[in-house]
């Protein structure tokens, strides 16, 4: 028989080298296109929250990312009590509320402007809205902006831990894990 | 071992050892190309040439360019176009031509399109053009990345985020795809890459596919005619040029060939004296900035039309039509159900089928240019279901043609 014959061993030994080497190869060469550790371990920010004003949009930066942070105004937070999934987004430090969440739009990345005297963010890019809490209004985003991994720590927010607050919202589905 | 005599000559020498007579005659004087053919026929070697440019201008490129986040854009914008000698000529040639190539790269697929050059043999030649064309959109993305301006860290936060898949949350890819959480060093060194080695590579390989696969079907013509060439070309080579139908590659057809390149390396020369700057977005001139997302964000011309189709609907819908765009002219061979290889204009329903196709991918292409708003956004979502209504329709249509 043909497939039994020294030259069919062969070919199927060759074969076998060859299938192993590939996949090897392949893995070598998957590894060697991934985020490298330096750039995994520089991911934490610490922001100190007693510094922002009132609807005020500032930036900061986490992990390369534009991360938005809007101190709630009162009437912002009353607005806020009368739909749920808008307070779920806020998080509490003393006795201020804030909005904290990665400046991208979750459409495809583009930064949307914050419009301090419509209280509104729009992405310029495919026309997409949030609210103040950076929840969407209008799509084609498919949800509001995400919420950054953080933990309180006093005065203090910490980005790039996960805090008791955080994984709430993991949980109830506030946010995606970014 | 093979028989070598004393050589007479260089040639004889080089013949005996590398058959350059035969290579010759196969590669050029008894490769045969159809009388009936016009203009358009020549846009294969136009791309040939355009392609030549981008190789050798590149060449000069990379000699100065820094592919580093902090390096990069001075060195193109201030040692390549203002210290190196000439070095603005490279880069207005490279810009131009890489925008002008997409230019003649429609016109030949629409060429293809109106004679129905993809049939009856003349598939792979329709398949491997369109692996080119995807190769080369590759190619000028990751060469967009590499000035590092506003536009091209933008246009890279954009396109790689596509690899998010929408509601499947692919972040992982997305960033294994960056080197990063976002577009940085890692990013620019893999896409300097892909620019420079693995896709021109990838680039002259499919060349040399698309090429072989002309060999047997030969080039069509202007009626669709079945030409038996063995026989056309004998009558040829037995001195009756004026009987046959066929010509010699070379010299007859390079001749009319290098006609038209002639008079496209014109024009295309005043846009790289005069007009470059329609190649060159002023957002570009702005460094690449992480906290700030130009007012306006839009690809090169040449991809607007996919950028439309992916634009007026929600994200997932969005992702599948522009999905559905990038992949459903390679099939083209096989949804045209028609055994006519004619020119659309005898083809009945297929004649208005190819004006709306083209009008439809100019309309999008201007929508693509302007705001997402008002007006605008209605006009891109009834071109965009268009272009898939076209699509769906065409088996249908060309079904029901009769044979010509």
């Amino acid at each position: 028989m043909k497939n039994s014959s020294r030259r069919g061993f062969m070919g199927k030994a060759f074969g076998a080298v060859a299938g192993v080497g590939a996949v090897a190869s392949l893995y070598a060469m998957k590894r060697s296109w991934d985020p490298l550790p330096s750039v995994k371990a520089a991911g934490f920010t610490t922001l100190d929250m007693s510094a922002y004003k009132e609807n005020e949009l500032v930036t900061e930066k986490w992990r390369g990312k534009p991360i938005f942070v809007l101190k709630q105004t009162a009437d912002m937070v009353a607005k806020a009590k009368k739909n749920p999934k808008d307070m779920d987004r806020l998080i509490k430090i003393g006795d201020a509320h804030f909005m904290v969440c990665v400046g991208l739009c979750t459409h495809l990345g583009c930064i949307p402007g914050y419009r301090p005297e419509t209280e509104d963010f729009l992405c310029a890019c495919h026309g997409g809205m949030y609210d103040f809490t950076a929840e969407v209004t209008k799509a084609p985003p498919p949800r509001g902006l995400d919420i950054p991994p953080f933990k309180i720590d006093g005065n203090k927010l910490v980005l790039g831990e996960e805090g008791p607050e955080y994984k709430k919202m993991l949980e109830a589905g506030t946010t995606l894990k970014v | 071992m093979a028989h070598f005599t004393k050589a007479t000559s260089l040639h004889d020498w080089l013949n005996q050892r590398m058959g350059i007579d035969t290579v010759r005659r196969v590669m050029a004087t008894e490769y045969w190309i159809p009388k009936n053919i016009n203009f358009l026929w020549a846009m294969g070697m136009v791309l040939a040439i355009t392609f030549a440019m981008l190789l050798v201008s590149g060449i000069f490129l990379l000699m100065y360019y820094q592919p580093n986040v902090d390096l990069a854009f001075d060195s193109v914008n201030y040692t390549i176009m203002q210290e190196v000698g000439f070095g603005w000529l490279w880069r207005h040639i490279h810009g131009v031509a890489a925008s002008v190539v997409f230019l003649i790269i429609y016109i030949h697929m629409f060429t293809g399109i109106y004679y129905g050059s993809y049939k009856q043999g003349r598939e792979m030649i329709w398949i491997s053009g369109m692996l080119l064309f995807v190769a080369f959109s590759a190619e000028a993305f990751s060469g967009y990345m590499l000035p590092w301006g506003q536009m091209s860290y933008w246009a890279g936060m954009v396109i790689t985020n596509l690899f998010s898949g929408g509601s499947l949350h692919a972040d992982g890819l997305v960033e294994w795809i960056r080197g990063d959480y976002v577009p940085a060093q890692a990013f620019l060194n893999r896409f300097f890459m892909l620019h420079v080695l693995l896709i021109p590579l990838a680039i002259l390989g499919l060349i040399g596919l698309h090429f072989g696969a002309l060999r047997i079907p030969h080039v069509n013509n202007q009626d669709g005619e079945e030409i038996d060439f063995e026989a056309e070309a004998a009558k040829y080579k037995a001195g009756d040029k004026k009987g046959s139908k066929v010509i010699a590659f070379v010299n007859d057809f390079m001749s009319k060939d290098m006609m038209v390149v002639g008079i496209y390396l014109i024009f295309f020369f005043y846009l790289v004296f005069y007009h470059y700057d329609f190649a060159m977005d002023p957002v570009n001139f702005d460094p690449a900035n992480g906290l700030k997302t130009p007012a306006h964000i839009y690809p090169e011309w040449y991809f607007l039309w996919s950028y439309e189709i992916l634009r007026p609907f929600s994200t997932d819908v969005g992702l599948i039509a522009f999905a559905f765009a990038q992949v459903i002219f390679v099939l083209l061979p096989f949804l045209d159900r028609s055994p006519n290889t004619i020119p659309a204009s005898r083809r009945g329903l297929f004649k208005y089928w190819f004006w709306a196709m083209l009008i439809d991918m100019i309309i999008l292409t201007a929508m693509g240019k302007v705001p997402p708003s008002g007006i605008f956004s209605t006009i891109g979502l009834y071109a965009a279901l268009t272009f898939i209504g076209l699509w769906i329709a065409l088996p249908f249509i060309t079904k029901m043609e009769k044979k010509a």
